[in-house]
Protein backbone atom coordinates (compact mmCIF):
# COMPACT_ATOMS: atom_id res chain seq x y z
CA UNK A 1 0.00 0.00 0.00
CA UNK A 2 3.02 2.25 1.07
CA UNK A 3 4.99 1.38 -2.24
CA UNK A 4 1.60 2.12 -4.04
CA UNK A 5 1.24 5.80 -2.55
CA UNK A 6 4.50 6.45 -2.95
CA UNK A 7 4.87 5.04 -6.88
CA UNK A 8 1.79 7.79 -7.42
CA UNK A 9 3.53 10.80 -5.25
CA UNK A 10 6.51 9.77 -7.25
CA UNK A 11 4.18 9.80 -10.76
CA UNK A 12 2.68 13.09 -9.58
CA UNK A 13 6.25 14.64 -9.18
CA UNK A 14 6.95 14.01 -12.55
CA UNK A 15 4.37 15.36 -13.97
CA UNK A 16 4.76 18.83 -12.20
CA UNK A 17 8.44 18.48 -13.54
CA UNK A 18 6.86 17.95 -17.01
CA UNK A 19 4.90 20.90 -16.67
CA UNK A 20 7.88 23.22 -15.28
CA UNK A 21 9.59 21.76 -18.49
CA UNK A 22 7.05 23.04 -20.41
CA UNK A 23 7.46 26.27 -19.52
CA UNK A 24 11.26 26.27 -19.40
CA UNK A 25 11.26 25.40 -23.23
CA UNK A 26 8.60 28.14 -24.14
CA UNK A 27 11.05 30.85 -21.81
CA UNK A 28 13.83 29.36 -24.36
CA UNK A 29 12.71 28.53 -27.39
CA UNK A 30 9.11 30.70 -27.58
CA UNK A 31 8.01 27.28 -29.21
CA UNK A 32 3.95 27.08 -27.90
CA UNK A 33 3.15 24.38 -29.98
CA UNK A 34 5.76 21.78 -29.24
CA UNK A 35 4.52 23.25 -25.40
CA UNK A 36 0.69 22.72 -26.41
CA UNK A 37 2.27 19.08 -27.80
CA UNK A 38 3.61 17.90 -24.97
CA UNK A 39 0.85 19.34 -22.47
CA UNK A 40 -1.61 17.03 -24.25
CA UNK A 41 1.01 13.84 -23.49
CA UNK A 42 0.73 15.13 -19.66
CA UNK A 43 -2.75 15.52 -19.76
CA UNK A 44 -2.89 12.20 -21.47
CA UNK A 45 -0.82 10.03 -19.48
CA UNK A 46 -2.61 11.93 -15.91
CA UNK A 47 -6.39 10.81 -17.84
CA UNK A 48 -5.33 6.99 -18.35
CA UNK A 49 -4.20 7.17 -14.66
CA UNK A 50 -7.36 8.48 -13.78
CA UNK A 51 -9.17 5.81 -15.98
CA UNK A 52 -7.67 3.08 -14.16
CA UNK A 53 -8.33 4.06 -10.57
CA UNK A 54 -12.16 4.52 -11.75
CA UNK A 55 -13.24 2.38 -14.59
CA UNK A 56 -16.59 4.27 -14.84
CA UNK A 57 -17.49 7.41 -16.81
CA UNK A 58 -20.10 8.66 -14.08
CA UNK A 59 -23.24 11.03 -14.38
CA UNK A 60 -21.61 13.69 -11.93
CA UNK A 61 -18.43 13.49 -14.46
CA UNK A 62 -20.71 14.90 -16.71
CA UNK A 63 -23.17 16.78 -14.99
CA UNK A 64 -20.41 17.74 -12.24
CA UNK A 65 -19.89 21.56 -14.17
CA UNK A 66 -23.43 22.32 -13.59
CA UNK A 67 -23.43 21.12 -9.81
CA UNK A 68 -20.48 22.53 -8.93
CA UNK A 69 -21.43 26.21 -10.36
CA UNK A 70 -24.42 25.99 -7.89
CA UNK A 71 -22.41 24.69 -4.85
CA UNK A 72 -20.84 27.83 -2.61
CA UNK A 73 -17.12 27.87 -2.38
CA UNK A 74 -17.40 29.20 1.02
CA UNK A 75 -18.88 28.55 4.06
CA UNK A 76 -22.56 29.37 4.04
CA UNK A 77 -21.38 30.27 8.13
CA UNK A 78 -19.79 32.66 7.14
CA UNK A 79 -22.10 35.02 5.97
CA UNK A 80 -25.03 36.45 7.59
CA UNK A 81 -29.01 35.94 6.27
CA UNK A 82 -28.95 39.34 4.24
CA UNK A 83 -25.56 37.62 2.54
CA UNK A 84 -23.26 40.04 4.08
CA UNK A 85 -20.10 38.72 5.67
CA UNK A 86 -20.45 37.92 9.42
CA UNK A 87 -16.44 38.56 9.86
CA UNK A 88 -14.72 40.34 7.81
CA UNK A 89 -11.95 37.84 6.01
CA UNK A 90 -8.13 39.16 7.40
CA UNK A 91 -6.06 40.55 5.18
CA UNK A 92 -2.66 39.41 4.32
CA UNK A 93 -1.05 42.38 3.69
CA UNK A 94 1.18 42.12 6.72
CA UNK A 95 2.47 38.61 5.73
CA UNK A 96 5.90 39.08 4.73
CA UNK A 97 6.38 38.33 1.07
CA UNK A 98 9.16 35.65 1.92
CA UNK A 99 6.62 33.74 4.05
CA UNK A 100 3.70 33.99 1.46
CA UNK A 101 5.97 32.63 -1.42
CA UNK A 102 7.83 30.47 1.29
CA UNK A 103 8.84 26.78 1.07
CA UNK A 104 6.66 25.76 4.02
CA UNK A 105 3.72 28.25 1.91
CA UNK A 106 4.11 26.32 -1.35
CA UNK A 107 4.24 22.69 0.26
CA UNK A 108 0.89 23.42 1.54
CA UNK A 109 -0.14 25.07 -1.48
CA UNK A 110 0.85 21.74 -3.41
CA UNK A 111 -1.01 19.42 -0.53
CA UNK A 112 -3.75 21.44 -1.57
CA UNK A 113 -3.97 21.03 -4.92
CA UNK A 114 -3.38 17.59 -4.75
CA UNK A 115 -6.58 17.42 -3.20
CA UNK A 116 -8.32 18.32 -5.46
CA UNK A 117 -10.81 16.66 -7.27
CA UNK A 118 -9.07 15.42 -11.05
CA UNK A 119 -11.03 17.69 -12.50
CA UNK A 120 -10.33 20.56 -11.00
CA UNK A 121 -6.80 19.94 -10.18
CA UNK A 122 -5.64 19.64 -13.62
CA UNK A 123 -7.26 23.18 -14.72
CA UNK A 124 -5.19 24.79 -11.78
CA UNK A 125 -2.10 22.98 -12.83
CA UNK A 126 -2.35 23.58 -16.46
CA UNK A 127 -3.84 27.28 -15.68
CA UNK A 128 -1.77 28.46 -12.74
CA UNK A 129 1.32 25.88 -12.53
CA UNK A 130 1.98 25.69 -16.35
CA UNK A 131 0.41 29.00 -16.90
CA UNK A 132 -0.67 28.00 -20.52
CA UNK A 133 -3.85 30.56 -21.60
CA UNK A 134 -7.18 29.51 -21.50
CA UNK A 135 -7.66 29.07 -24.82
CA UNK A 136 -4.81 26.33 -24.92
CA UNK A 137 -6.80 24.90 -21.91
CA UNK A 138 -9.81 24.82 -23.34
CA UNK A 139 -8.73 22.56 -26.36
CA UNK A 140 -6.14 20.52 -24.58
CA UNK A 141 -9.18 19.56 -22.18
CA UNK A 142 -11.91 19.92 -24.49
CA UNK A 143 -14.06 22.31 -22.11
CA UNK A 144 -15.61 25.18 -22.71
CA UNK A 145 -14.68 28.37 -21.63
CA UNK A 146 -17.25 28.33 -18.51
CA UNK A 147 -16.62 25.02 -17.61
CA UNK A 148 -13.12 26.06 -16.96
CA UNK A 149 -13.67 29.04 -15.46
CA UNK A 150 -15.89 26.86 -12.88
CA UNK A 151 -13.05 24.33 -12.47
CA UNK A 152 -10.77 27.09 -11.89
CA UNK A 153 -12.36 29.05 -9.76
CA UNK A 154 -12.99 26.01 -6.96
CA UNK A 155 -9.81 25.41 -7.09
CA UNK A 156 -8.41 28.35 -6.36
CA UNK A 157 -11.41 28.97 -4.29
CA UNK A 158 -10.39 25.50 -2.48
CA UNK A 159 -6.21 26.93 -1.91
CA UNK A 160 -7.11 30.00 -1.18
CA UNK A 161 -9.32 28.21 2.21
CA UNK A 162 -6.28 26.10 2.91
CA UNK A 163 -3.58 29.25 2.65
CA UNK A 164 -6.00 31.06 5.31
CA UNK A 165 -6.16 28.16 7.26
CA UNK A 166 -2.27 28.38 7.44
CA UNK A 167 -1.66 31.87 7.63
CA UNK A 168 -4.38 32.75 10.45
CA UNK B 1 -25.20 42.01 -5.19
CA UNK B 2 -24.83 39.94 -2.32
CA UNK B 3 -20.84 39.55 -0.67
CA UNK B 4 -22.21 35.85 -0.73
CA UNK B 5 -22.78 36.13 -4.50
CA UNK B 6 -19.43 37.89 -5.02
CA UNK B 7 -17.15 36.05 -3.86
CA UNK B 8 -18.49 33.32 -6.93
CA UNK B 9 -18.01 35.71 -9.31
CA UNK B 10 -14.31 36.50 -8.15
CA UNK B 11 -12.52 34.41 -10.60
CA UNK B 12 -14.91 35.67 -13.47
CA UNK B 13 -13.39 38.89 -12.78
CA UNK B 14 -10.22 37.99 -12.59
CA UNK B 15 -10.58 36.10 -16.02
CA UNK B 16 -12.26 39.07 -17.41
CA UNK B 17 -15.17 37.44 -18.49
CA UNK B 18 -17.96 39.75 -17.26
CA UNK B 19 -20.09 41.92 -19.01
CA UNK B 20 -19.61 44.90 -18.95
CA UNK B 21 -22.34 46.13 -16.48
CA UNK B 22 -21.92 43.10 -13.94
CA UNK B 23 -17.74 43.79 -14.05
CA UNK B 24 -19.27 47.79 -13.65
CA UNK B 25 -21.47 46.43 -10.34
CA UNK B 26 -18.95 44.57 -8.89
CA UNK B 27 -16.16 46.83 -9.15
CA UNK B 28 -18.93 49.73 -7.20
CA UNK B 29 -19.29 46.62 -4.47
CA UNK B 30 -15.58 45.94 -4.25
CA UNK B 31 -15.47 50.01 -3.48
CA UNK B 32 -17.43 49.95 -0.59
CA UNK B 33 -17.17 46.56 0.82
CA UNK B 34 -13.45 46.02 2.87
CA UNK B 35 -14.35 42.29 3.32
CA UNK B 36 -14.74 41.31 -0.55
CA UNK B 37 -12.33 43.87 -1.23
CA UNK B 38 -10.24 41.53 1.29
CA UNK B 39 -11.17 38.07 -0.23
CA UNK B 40 -10.17 39.49 -4.19
CA UNK B 41 -6.96 40.15 -2.69
CA UNK B 42 -6.33 37.06 -1.34
CA UNK B 43 -7.97 35.11 -4.71
CA UNK B 44 -5.42 37.26 -6.28
CA UNK B 45 -2.47 36.35 -3.88
CA UNK B 46 -3.19 32.76 -4.27
CA UNK B 47 -3.00 32.76 -7.95
CA UNK B 48 0.16 34.35 -7.55
CA UNK B 49 1.20 32.39 -4.87
CA UNK B 50 0.60 28.66 -6.86
CA UNK B 51 2.39 30.47 -10.12
CA UNK B 52 5.32 30.43 -7.85
CA UNK B 53 5.26 26.41 -7.79
CA UNK B 54 6.40 25.90 -11.27
CA UNK B 55 9.90 27.98 -10.38
CA UNK B 56 11.30 25.89 -8.04
CA UNK B 57 14.43 24.21 -9.13
CA UNK B 58 13.33 20.62 -10.59
CA UNK B 59 15.81 17.63 -7.77
CA UNK B 60 17.88 15.91 -9.52
CA UNK B 61 16.34 12.68 -9.60
CA UNK B 62 13.27 13.96 -11.27
CA UNK B 63 15.59 15.54 -13.82
CA UNK B 64 17.02 12.31 -14.39
CA UNK B 65 13.44 10.64 -14.79
CA UNK B 66 12.40 13.65 -17.26
CA UNK B 67 15.69 12.95 -19.13
CA UNK B 68 14.80 9.08 -19.64
CA UNK B 69 11.12 9.91 -20.32
CA UNK B 70 12.38 11.97 -23.39
CA UNK B 71 14.74 9.65 -24.98
CA UNK B 72 11.97 6.69 -24.61
CA UNK B 73 9.45 8.82 -26.54
CA UNK B 74 11.87 9.95 -28.75
CA UNK B 75 12.69 5.88 -29.40
CA UNK B 76 9.26 5.32 -30.28
CA UNK B 77 8.34 8.02 -32.31
CA UNK B 78 5.78 9.48 -30.74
Amino acid sequence: MAYVRDRETAEDVVQEAWLTAIRQLERFEGRSSLRTWISGIVINVARARRRKESRVLTFTSFFGDLADRRKPTVEPSRFRPDGTWRELPRSWDNVPEEKMIGKETLGRIKAAIEELPPKHREVIVLRDVAQLDASEVGTLLGISAENQRVRLHRARAAVRKSLEEYLA
Amino acid sequence: MKCREMVELMTNYLEDALSARDRARFEEHIAGCDGCRVYLEQMRATRDAVRKIAEEPIPEHIQEQLLEAFRSWKATGT
